[in-house]
């Protein structure tokens, strides 16, 4: 019962505060403007210059002013705008008129989920493992190699290093496929065909958010590793005679790991901006592309309704993650 | 003097330095050019690296060498300016909720772990679509300094939750210091260097999001940052139409930036580390 008040407790109270703020900030956002947001839409819109339903344009504002609700009093606004977020309403579409917003992004959100959850996964693994040894095993001439390669990897942004996949991969190493989710005219099927084509086409957006992954969880782990090294128990194991191979996997890395997972939730969201843009410069079906073209339309409805939606998926993945915790820590299960 | 001769024993740490003076030269260099970034036709259209044109020309008509100059001018500048008001913003934070501790230190600190935990891309999207017609390098800078400060204040509140409880601290607080006193005599000793690695890899991140952002097409192309140059770039499809050192250079300039940066930032800071310095240099 004390690990619920303890620990279950105050990290449901944080969940529900968290994604209160997030979603409170997307609603100040567009009312930060001096000027009518509305207003400031439409002449956007018509800047454009291209040719559009006059229908969509009118039940655009209709939505828009629904949802803003600029006639109504701050609170009002505020109230309205919650009623519509429960009932997962976030108006039409602008470039895709009438689809509702909250179905073009249902579409899109597992290709995200599916690249993310794999890439993220996979380069936790792997890279503390490599950083593991490499802050373990200091003298290892292929482990420094690795960590030179990492540290010329890891500050590259994301956009830059797809960008750079692109060219290498499409023009001079032309094996894999470096736009769209699946070859387009394909039948969407449970087949093997399919995956097999998703999977490729999937592999470069992988690889891409993988290098950066790794080499951000080779880098950490290799300094945690570094301060454990240094710790009694080490030099006491090492006395006792334990075998080296024992120390590290047993001693050095089950502690070493529970940090990286903190680190794991804080570094979520920025994981997932990562993943977005990595998705735009491939085309990949998934949230991210679909932001880029509510950006190229200047779909204000669709933008918002992809904000708020990533913002309650990573702070529920991340209220996961920190319900999962205590089975990797005994001190936070039996306190 | 000292500190920097102890520095560039770290190779990683001169091969950085190195780097960004080169950047900072060419940066320079931009004062000198013999054409204007915005004007389009000055010189003969898609030609390859030659010794009139050392990075060719452009599908625009411009000599990719100049351009690449005023971009690196402009993407540094943007960078340290937003970098500076991210910083402004963070120590304050920092200091206040490390200092101050109770209610005020929760609520601060709760608002930064929810910036961490926000996908940030996002919001920056959300704001940049809607100042979208009015673009130019003041608002990026601000739209970038004021989001950018999270981390960067949690580490300075955690410099502060040490430094409180040194023994100094009490020495003074006891003497009769004022607060105001203690915190920018004596505190900012220990939090400039903070400041200062911080700084770095927040100018990295600038560069990085702006260049992000304007491929996007978020931001004002007529300005020539590292960003428009690769948006032109990729707009007037250089890569199919093998123009490669149009698309080359930006792309190796921006990479150059941002390892040199960050090796610069990791050598200063393991240099602060004593830590780390003692394992570096091997003595037990």
């Amino acid at each position: 019962m004390r690990f619920v008040r303890r620990y279950l407790i105050p990290r449901l109270i944080q969940y529900v505060l968290v994604t209160w703020l997030g979603i409170t900030v997307v609603f100040i956002i567009p009312r930060l403007l001096p000027s009518d947001p509305i207003e400031s839409m439409v002449a956007t819109l018509q800047a454009q210059g291209t040719f559009r339903d006059p229908e969509a344009v009118r039940e655009m504002v209709n939505t828009l002013r629904d949802m803003y609700g600029l006639e109504k009093s701050l609170p009002e606004q505020y109230i309205s705008f919650w009623r519509r977020l429960f009932s997962a309403d976030f108006g039409p579409s602008y470039f895709s008129f009438p689809t509702p917003v909250i179905n073009l992004i249902s579409r899109s959100f597992p290709w995200t989920v599916g690249l993310l959850l794999t890439t993220t996964v996979l380069s936790w693994i792997i890279g503390n493992i490599t950083g593991g040894l490499s802050g373990y095993f200091t003298g290892n001439g292929l482990l420094r190699i690795l960590d030179w390669v990492v540290m010329f990897l890891r500050p590259i942004p994301y956009y830059v290093l797809g960008l750079t996949l692109v060219i290498l991969f499409a023009y001079l190493l032309p094996i894999f496929p470096f736009e769209g989710g699946y070859t387009i005219g394909m039948k969407i099927a449970f087949t093997w065909t399919f995956i097999k084509d998703v999977l490729n086409h999937a592999f470069l957006p992988a690889l891409s958010l993988s290098l950066l992954g790794v080499a951000v969880n080779h880098q950490t782990m290799r300094l945690i590793i570094q301060g454990v090294k240094e710790e009694d128990y080490i030099r006491y194991a090492k006395i006792a005679s334990v075998k080296e191979r024992a120390i590290f996997g047993r001693y050095a890395m089950r502690n070493a790991l529970l940090p990286q997972i903190t680190g794991l939730t804080l570094s979520l969201g920025q994981i997932f901006g990562g993943a977005l843009i990595t998705e735009i410069v491939f085309s990949y079906p998934g949230l991210g592309f679909l932001l880029y073209r509510a950006i190229v339309n200047s779909d204000y409805n669709l933008i918002m309704g992809i904000t708020t939606i990533s913002i309650v998926a990573i702070t529920t993945l991340i209220l996961l993650i920190d319900l999962l915790y205590p089975l990797f820590d005994p001190r936070i299960r039996y306190r | 003097m000292k500190t920097l001769r102890e520095l560039s024993r770290d190779g990683r740490f001169s091969l950085g330095a190195v780097v960004v003076l080169v950047l900072l030269i060419l940066a320079i260099l931009s004062f000198f050019s013999p054409y204007d970034p915005t004007e389009w036709r000055v010189v003969p259209r898609d030609l390859p690296p030659s010794w009139e044109h050392p990075l060719g020309t452009d599908s625009k008509g411009q000599d990719v060498f100049w351009q690449m100059t005023f971009a690196v001018r402009n993407s540094l500048t943007l960078a340290v300016l937003a970098a500076a008001i991210s910083r402004v913003i963070a120590v304050v934070v920092g200091l206040v909720a490390g200092y101050s501790g109770g209610i005020v230190d929760r609520v601060l600190m709760f608002i930064s772990d929810g910036f961490l935990v926000m996908p940030l891309f996002l919001i920056i999207v959300m704001l940049a679509m809607l100042v979208r017609e009015h673009m130019n390098t003041a608002t990026l800078v601000i739209l970038l300094g004021v989001l950018g400060w999270a981390w960067d204040a949690r580490l300075i509140r955690s410099q502060v939750l040490s430094l409180r409880e040194r023994e100094f601290t009490y020495t003074a607080i006891l003497s009769g210091t004022p607060t105001r006193k203690l915190i920018f005599k004596e505190y900012s000793l220990f939090i400039m260097p903070l400041v200062f690695t911080t700084l770095i890899n927040n100018m990295a991140w600038v560069v990085g999001m702006e260049i992000t952002l304007a491929l996007i097409g978020l931001t004002n192309l007529e300005i020539p940052t590292l960003g428009a140059m690769l948006r032109w770039a990729v707009s007037y499809q250089a890569m199919l139409l093998g123009l490669w050192w149009w698309l080359l250079a930006p792309i190796g300039i921006s990479i150059a930036l941002f390892v040199s940066l960050y090796l610069v930032s990791l050598g200063i800071s393991e240099y602060l580390d004593p830590r780390a310095r003692i394992q570096r240099v091997g003595a037990r």
